[in-house]
């Protein structure tokens, strides 16, 4: 009987599929089986005492419909775009003066700490610094600035404040990694040219800094989006967001439909933006790839053809 | 366009400990095409950097036809840069890259188009217009960064090492052209660069560098014929260079002849000079190799002061166009080897081969010894 001979490509392909078994079953159980529960429970009736009944019903979306609820929607969507705003704003020189920095490895150490930490912790830790009579007011009484504590606290602004202190790192890391590749001659350059200090970064440094921006962008703004714990503790009564709303709707209300159905938004939203990301890194390979002689040559070759026709 | 004269007054510039420019002073004429040589880390692109505006000098100053110029950013100086890498933007085109300071400026469409194909045709890239920098080879890639230098009709030029990065015959013919383009836009041309056939082949004057001071400026002839240091003799060209003493000095023609005694030749050598020197005095004496003449039977010119020593060729080595010869004296084994160059001219008239260990006498007038004066060792 003649021995069965695999061809090396066929075998590389089998061996890859069996390495991925165990990845594929973390994903499948963990992930993707979560997730198909979310969207199937979406589109279920509410339990009466929490969980569901299994019959098809639109009642959830329907529910989503409601005025109290866009402002919600509204209020994260700002808050979320605002924050990651922030978050890549100072993340951007913060990510420079790193690829600049002599001290590299502690400077990526710093950021790193915090993660050690419990993030409740340090939203604690937040509370006891802004509060009416939290370190920050104590002090500013003591020096004489104020009379008596501020509310800096429990509104809008300490959400945004507390969720860019825990989402800046997500920010930070992407953009120093593409900023240390950056060729800071390129700068030089610009201003030997002519171009002032801003004008040199903004039209030479950013272009060729587009991929760690978008990824600092959605490292940012998805967790952000889907934050609970944060309005939560620092926000005030006009300060909640999606997340609470998904809290409220499986711990209090017990309505998991409806607590799926937000779900699905939020991760609607994070494909959004997943894909817009991958869609920038295609364009950027296939952009480089356009660059090659041999596709400028095709490109001369058909120019000349259509200049025939 | 116009070039400027540029001024460089007792410029000091330190890296922590390290003095990268020590008090250094130099005039650049206006128009003129002006060398930096030296070893890396000679402090050559440290000055370079303090004329464009990147570095700033911790005492002295840089001056544009006597106007001050250090408290102006790098954007609004008269000087533009061609950087070591080129520094192309790789997001852009080769239009675009030499189009981007006129766009800074927000020139007109059609003002731009019409610069940026004049200074595309300068420098033949007009096939290439929309390529990216990373489809162009090094060539390519260094003449959009001359036309994108040139295109704000600069005063000055600074070439920061631009021909480093390319292969030699490449380098030969760019070298070439930069000159051409250097007579057409009769700009000052400020050009960095450690290798000195480069210098000697385009400069008007050179500045010969060694840890952060100028050692020499001159023509590449007074550089290369009359080296003012030891290091100077030793990094410009090949030659042989040894100390010495002054043993006696008489008057010779016009000039003096100098007889010096050369303790590492175990001998004597006649080398004239324009000054008369000190009996006792200490000197570098070098000869160029190329001035030794290498034959195997005894020299027969009597001219005076004909120096005259005997050795054995221990490594030819032929390039074609010349053979170097590096021959061990026999009165002086210890001594290190002689170098002695010998140009090929026609077939016929070149004379008996000279191959490995024969025996040979070394000989060259007096004139074509040197005395190097500042010994800088």
């Amino acid at each position: 009987m003649k021995k069965k001979v695999l061809k090396p490509a066929k075998r590389e392909q089998l061996l890859g599929m069996l390495y991925s078994f165990p990845m594929g079953i973390w994903f499948t159980v963990f992930f993707t089986v979560p997730l198909a529960i979310i969207i199937l429970y979406s589109f279920m009736k509410r339990g009466l005492y929490g969980g569901v009944e299994y019959s098809f019903t639109l009642e959830a979306y329907k529910q989503m419909i409601n005025p109290s609820f866009a402002k919600v929607l509204v209020r994260t969507l700002w808050i979320s775009a605002f924050s990651t705003i922030l978050c890549v704003l100072i993340a951007i020189p913060v990510g420079y003066a790193m690829a600049k920095s002599k001290h590299q490895t502690l400077l990526l150490f710093l950021i790193i700490i915090p993660f050690w930490t419990n993030s409740l912790i340090r939203i604690y830790a937040w509370i006891s610094i802004l509060s009416t009579e939290g370190f920050l007011n104590s002090l500013l009484i003591r020096l004489g600035i104020v009379k008596e504590g501020l509310h800096l606290i429990y509104n809008n602004g300490s959400v945004i404040l507390v969720l860019v202190y825990m989402y800046l790192p997500f920010a930070i890391l992407p953009l120093f990694t593409t900023i240390d590749k950056f060729d800071f001659f390129l700068l030089d350059a610009a201003r030997d040219l002519g171009a002032t200090k801003l004008e040199s970064i903004v039209k030479v440094m950013f272009p060729n800094i587009k991929s760690g921006l978008s990824t600092a962008f959605i490292f940012t703004f998805i967790p952000i989006f889907g934050a609970y714990t944060v309005p939560l503790l620092v926000g005030g009564k006009d300060s909640t967001m999606i997340g609470n709303i998904i809290v409220d709707q499986v711990s209090k209300t017990r309505n998991w439909p409806l607590a799926s159905a937000f779900s699905m938004i939020l991760t609607i939203a994070s494909l959004i933006g997943v894909f817009w990301m991958l869609a920038s890194a295609q364009r950027e390979a296939a952009a480089k790839n356009k660059n090659t002689p041999q596709a400028y040559e095709q490109k001369v070759r058909a120019h000349h053809r259509r200049g025939k026709r | 366009m116009k070039g400027v004269e540029v001024t460089v007054d007792r410029v000091t510039r330190s890296y922590g400990d390290f003095k990268a420019l020590d008090d250094v002073s130099v005039t650049i004429k206006r128009g003129e095409f002006f060398s930096l040589l030296g070893p890396s880390g000679c402090g050559k692109t440290t000055l370079l950097r303090i004329i464009a505006g990147f570095d700033y000098p911790d005492q002295g100053s840089v001056l544009f036809d006597n106007k001050d110029i250090l408290p102006i950013p790098p954007d609004k100086r008269q000087s533009n840069t061609i950087f070591q890498t080129y520094a192309l933007f790789p997001h852009l085109t080769v239009y675009e890259n030499i189009a981007f300071p006129l766009r800074l400026r927000k020139l007109g469409k059609e003002e731009i188009d019409k610069r940026v194909k004049h200074y595309v045709h300068m420098v033949q890239l007009d096939d290439h217009l929309y390529k990216k920098p990373s489809m162009l080879s090094g060539g390519q890639k260094q003449r959009v960064a001359i036309a994108r230098a040139l295109i704000n009709e600069p005063s000055v030029l600074l070439l920061d090492e631009p021909l480093s990065a390319l292969d030699a015959k490449l380098r030969q013919n760019l070298l070439v052209e930069l000159d051409d383009i250097h007579d057409k836009v009769g700009i000052t041309f400020i050009y960095v660069t450690h290798d000195q056939s480069e210098a000697l082949g385009v400069s008007d004057r050179i500045a010969v560098m060694d840890k952060g001071k100028i050692l020499q400026i001159g023509s590449p002839y007074e550089i290369y014929e009359a080296p003012a240091t030891r290091f100077v003799a030793q990094f410009i060209g090949e030659t042989n260079i040894f100390s010495c003493t002054v043993l006696s000095c008489e008057p010779f023609e016009n000039e003096y002849m100098i007889v010096v005694d050369v303790p590492a030749l175990g001998t004597t050598i006649n080398v004239p000079d324009l000054e008369p020197q000190e009996v006792g005095s200490k000197f570098d004496f070098t000869v160029r190799p190329e001035k030794i003449r290498v034959t195997l039977n005894p020299p027969r010119s009597t001219a005076a002061g004909l120096n005259v020593f005997k050795g054995v060729v221990e490594e030819p080595v032929y390039s074609g166009f010349q053979s170097k010869y590096y021959v061990r004296l026999d009165d002086i084994p210890t001594a290190p080897l002689m170098k002695a160059f010998k140009q090929h001219t026609a077939f016929l008239e070149d004379g008996p081969d000279i191959e490995w260990k024969d025996s040979v006498y070394l000989s060259w007038t007096a004139v074509d010894g040197y005395l190097v004066k500042d010994v800088d060792q």
